[in-house]
């Protein structure tokens, strides 16, 4: 093991709830989204949910807020090293919109894609049972727009590129199929707790 | 009604991706971590310095990537961070990084304090290809504070290739003495001070009357745009660029964090 001279690092606090190699950002909520932050209000925001599913459908805001409300209280992992400790989001779990559509049974991944654009890849099983959600507030208020609002995904046991801001839809797919940061060099999963960040680890 | 889409098609999003990835990376080089040696230190600004690290099996990089540095403690604590590239790619076996002092930072505070030529950091990299410049197209660049590194290795390797394509920097610092690389730039390089400037140069924010006129040069198949800085900064400079016409989809951001 290559020791480095002289550093010690910040005071050891024990903490079970940081995964490997992150530090705990505190109060801080770094913004690192690749491309410009959209205008997009409530009223231009939908989510459509397809591919292998029997139903596809589109939600507006009005519509995807009728779904029984749901919440996140946790934690939250950056690959870049920071975590976040005690956040709560509020919205709707994704099982709700699953449940609509209802996957095929060859469903084995998902493509979530930004209305921006952007795209992440997900194990079906990683946004389901209760793992993931559409979240579209922060602390009991609006998301606000760096941080995805009106609405992004939040699927917090993976790291956080996974939780894509102003989320369009989701597409069941029965392959994986790599997305942005994972078509540049990031793993195809991203589990904090293997420190899975780049492709190889 | 039964959807059969992406079973055998690749998945294309409805909108088109506002950034495209530029260059595919390699994930051995990405994954593997290797011994760098500091062999030199240049002071920048009072808050800033260059660090030279000799990386012998650096397997090359482009303008805009960057690595991770590891330090590790005696009772193995280990801390990790991102740090932008600042240095064009050459075949010197060496790469430079250029570190703001963050206050309470436990990496950037080992450089700057205790650090010397000779130490050794494990390093690897180079990683994500998104943010990288080969170098073939238009590029305006627009950074602020340390947001100027990864910048200036695409300014550097504009230079050591004497490319003619056009490339244009606009940088904001709060002060001239808070300017990093102020000796190097050229007529490629507007300075923009926020706090405080040299006599005749005004003060004030990065705006629509530095952004304006050279989106106006409109170079043969336009601009492609890097922002980079704080996210306040990467707002502000992003929103400055749409306003003023550039496409979205040719806006690349990399934030501090």
């Amino acid at each position: 093991m290559h020791v480095t001279r002289g550093f010690t690092g910040r005071p050891r606090v024990p903490n079970a709830a940081l995964p490997p190699g992150q530090y705990d950002a505190g109060d801080d909520w770094p913004v690192l989204s690749a491309e410009v932050t959209p205008e997009l209000t409530p009223q231009e925001w939908t989510f459509r949910v397809d591919g292998l599913v029997e139903r596809p459908r589109t939600w507006t805001w009005e519509q995807a807020h009728a779904l029984p409300a749901s919440a996140y209280e946790g934690d939250i992992h950056c690959v870049t090293s920071w975590s976040k400790f005690g956040v709560r989001f509020g919205g709707v779990s994704l099982d709700a919109f699953l449940d609509v559509v209802r996957p095929h049974g060859s469903a084995t991944h998902v493509v979530a894609y930004a209305h921006t654009g952007y795209t992440t890849n997900l194990p079906l099983a990683d946004v389901t049972g209760g793992r993931a959600w559409i979240a579209w507030e922060y602390d009991g208020r609006p998301l606000a727009p760096e941080h995805g609002g009106p609405a992004r995904l939040i699927v917090p046991h993976l790291y956080f590129w996974k939780s894509a801001k102003w989320i369009a839809g989701l597409r069941l797919l029965d392959h994986d199929e790599p997305g942005f940061w994972e078509s540049n060099g990031y793993h195809p999963r991203g589990n904090p707790w293997e420190e899975q960040r780049y492709s190889g680890d | 009604m039964t959807e059969t889409l992406g079973t055998t098609s690749s998945f294309t999003p409805p909108t088109r991706f506002a950034v495209p990835g530029r260059i595919s990376v390699d994930d051995r080089a990405a994954s593997v971590w290797q011994t760098a040696t500091i062999t030199g230190i240049r002071r920048e600004t009072p808050r800033v310095a260059t660090f030279r690290l000799s990386v012998p099996a650096w397997p090359g990089h482009l303008p805009g990537q960057h690595l991770m540095v590891r330090l590790r403690a005696q009772d193995g604590y280990v801390a990790q961070r991102h740090y932008s590239i600042a240095s064009a790619p050459d075949d010197t076996g060496h790469i430079e990084l250029t570190l703001d002092h963050v206050d309470g930072g436990e990496v950037s505070g080992w450089f700057h304090t205790v650090a010397e030529p000779g130490d050794t950091v494990e390093v690897r990299g180079p990683v994500s290809g998104f943010f990288a410049w080969p170098g073939d197209r238009p590029a305006l660049l627009l950074g602020a504070g340390s947001g100027v590194v990864p910048l200036m290795s695409m300014v550097r390797h504009h230079r050591a290739r004497r490319s003619d394509v056009p490339l244009r920097l606009l940088v904001s610092a709060r002060s001239p003495e808070e300017l990093i690389y102020a000796s190097e730039y050229g007529s490629e390089t507007t300075p923009v001070f926020t706090r405080s400037a040299p006599a005749g140069v005004p003060v004030g924010r990065m705006s629509a009357a530095h952004v304006a006129p050279l989106l106006a040069e409109r170079p043969p198949g336009g601009w492609e745009a890097y922002v980079c800085g704080s996210n306040g900064f990467a707002e502000h400079a992003s929103r400055l660029l749409v306003a003023a016409g550039q496409p979205v989809d040719r806006i690349r951001i990399e934030r501090f964090g």
